[in-house]
């Protein structure tokens, strides 16, 4: 016994490094490299120094405030959403559980793009959603829902609901039944069960549903440019421009910084809100 | 009061689950349409056309054939590396595991516009030419993750015991590893194998950085936008979630009677 154990403490100094070695070494050349490239690259402007950080502010500033409201009604909506169809299949699905979670995910296997297509279509000028919206007189004659804020929030709301449900469903599905079943006992309400018991222990999860829906909206620039006008356009509408089209490599390299620099800030103060700090 | 809050709570269930299926039928159901002019977005009459024809138009074509080398390519590099560092994290007690898991984590909480375009100031400071090898290279970095987390996930808690046993009965350390480990790992690797393979196959605002001119299957379906949105489209968006779903649930039934043979209880999909 004695043998094997020192067996594997020295098989365990270097074996553990040698494993991870390739993928780090591949994520230390092509994600940690970069960002600093990037960081450069920012400040590598033919005035040199903070200008293209100005600019990105004063010039770009509408489209960060934008997005973070667009990511912020998203992450509110998804989480309406997503709670009671991830409470509906961890405690009320019975066997019916494996086949929810599949439709939950069927999403991810149609390709994103065509998924964003398909709601233009659903919400066209004479479309369906248009025509059922102005026969019960919601929207006026003229109305149109293409092009239109709620287009793209709903379209944004859409891409990354799947990614609230999931988490929250795993955490509601950890908590022990017994637990609840006390606190039905206890409460007089089974709404105050709820809060207190069940609330308060799915918490990681909508913690970390929130940050898996507001991060890659915060990013996103399909939604707005399929499903929005110029007046939607979000700060990765800007960026891709920025580095794709007008090739102003340090200002479009500085707003990328910011839009990390934004999200880093929002999930550090959401951590100490929600006062958890594990992601995963 | 306790009825009226289950209904509340189920009907909004239902409603979110029409919601979440509501493109994709559009989707399918479009693949069926013949649209009057080039923009297959809004209905004229039924047809089968699309699907006699799915390779009418050489461009998609092409962008398919693309995409699917990319992702072949990339799921099979990222799926070792992240197995690799799935095993050393469950395996192993070491000195820098955090740092590991944090640098695993990071690229998804960055979004995915800031991927692209550091990777592509990267790419541009040592003079390194956009095209196929920088979407294989990019599509590895954010696949390592997920296979990483996936892998881990589903190898925690298993009895590693085996593994001694079959040592402490002479099997040499290759032949554990083939026998034993393996086998025991192989329904993890696989879900994030295919996990990878769908993230490749979808991806736009990385790929879109560094692609330079090659055009894959989302780059080509952002592009018909402006030229030309042909019901093929939707016909091979309609496959790829055929074969998907095939592929769920050929593994599934495979996972289940691997654990069922093994005597343990069969697990949840997720």
């Amino acid at each position: 016994m004695a043998g094997t154990a020192s067996g594997g403490a020295r098989r365990s100094r270097l074996a553990p490094y040698l494993l991870v070695a390739p993928g780090m070494l591949w994520l230390a050349v092509f994600f940690v490299l970069p960002t600093i490239t990037l960081a450069q690259t920012s400040l590598s402007g033919a005035e040199g120094g903070w200008p293209a950080y100005h600019k990105a502010l004063t010039n770009y500033g509408v489209h960060f405030f934008r997005s973070f409201r667009y990511a912020l009604a998203a992450t509110l909506l998804a989480l309406a959403m997503g709670y009671p169809l991830a409470y509906f299949i961890a405690f009320r699905a019975g066997k019916l559980k494996n086949l929810l979670l599949g439709l939950v995910v069927l999403p991810f296997f149609t390709t994103f793009l065509v998924r964003t297509f398909a709601w233009k279509t659903i919400l066209n000028d004479g479309g369906p959603a248009v025509w059922l919206l102005q026969a019960l007189h919601v929207l006026g004659p003229g109305g149109r829902l293409l092009d239109t804020t709620i287009a793209v929030v709903g379209g944004l709301t859409y891409n990354f609901l799947p990614f609230m449900i999931l988490p929250i469903y795993v955490s509601l599905e950890k908590i022990d039944r017994r637990l609840v079943e006390a606190a039905e006992d206890l409460y007089s309400t089974p709404v105050e069960a709820f809060r207190k018991v069940v609330l308060p222990l799915s918490l990681p999860g909508v913690f970390a549903g929130s940050l898996l829906t507001f991060i890659p909206a915060m990013g996103d620039f399909i939604n707005a440019q399929l499903l929005g006008s110029p007046n939607q356009q979000m700060i990765g509408t800007v960026i891709q421009n920025q580095f794709l089209e007008v090739r102003d490599y340090p200002l479009a390299a500085s707003l990328s910084f910011v839009l990390m620099a934004v999200i880093t800030i929002g999930v550090l103060a959401y951590a100490r809100v929600l006062g958890t700090e594990d992601l995963a | 009061m306790r009825r009226l809050g289950r209904w509340l709570m189920d009907g909004v269930a239902v409603l979110v689950l029409g919601y979440l299926f509501l493109p994709i039928l559009v989707i399918v159901l479009y693949s069926f349409n013949r649209p009057a002019g080039k923009f297959n977005f809004v209905w004229k009459a039924f047809s089968i056309d699309a699907w006699k024809n799915p390779f009418a138009y050489e461009a998609l074509y092409e962008s398919m054939k693309l995409s699917l080398r990319v992702a072949a390519l990339s799921t099979a590099v990222a799926t070792v590396f992240g197995t690799l560092i799935a095993l050393a994290l469950t395996r192993y007690k070491f000195r820098g595991s955090g740092a590991v898991n944090l640098l695993l984590v990071l690229p998804l909480t960055t979004p995915e516009v800031v991927l692209g375009s550091s990777l592509l100031s990267l790419f541009l400071d040592v003079n390194v030419r956009t095209g196929f090898s920088t979407i294989v290279i990019a599509h590895i970095m954010f696949s390592v993750s997920y296979v990483a987390l996936t892998v881990r996930a589903r190898i925690r808690g298993f009895d590693w015991t085996l593994e001694e046993a079959a040592m402490d009965l002479g099997a040499p350390p290759f032949r554990v590893f083939f026998k034993v480990t393996l086998p025991i790992i192989a329904p993890g690797i696989v879900a994030a194998a295919m996990l990878a393979f769908a993230l490749s196959l979808d991806d736009f605002i990385i790929t879109l950085f560094n692609a330079g001119n090659r055009i894959t299957y989302p780059l080509y379906v952002y592009g018909a936008r402006r030229a030309a949105f042909p019901p093929q489209i939707n016909v091979l968006a309609t496959a790829i979630l055929l074969v998907s779903l095939l592929a769920l649930g050929a593994t599934v039934l495979w996972q289940q009677r691997t654990l069922r043979q093994r005597g343990l209880a069969v697990t949840p999909l997720a």
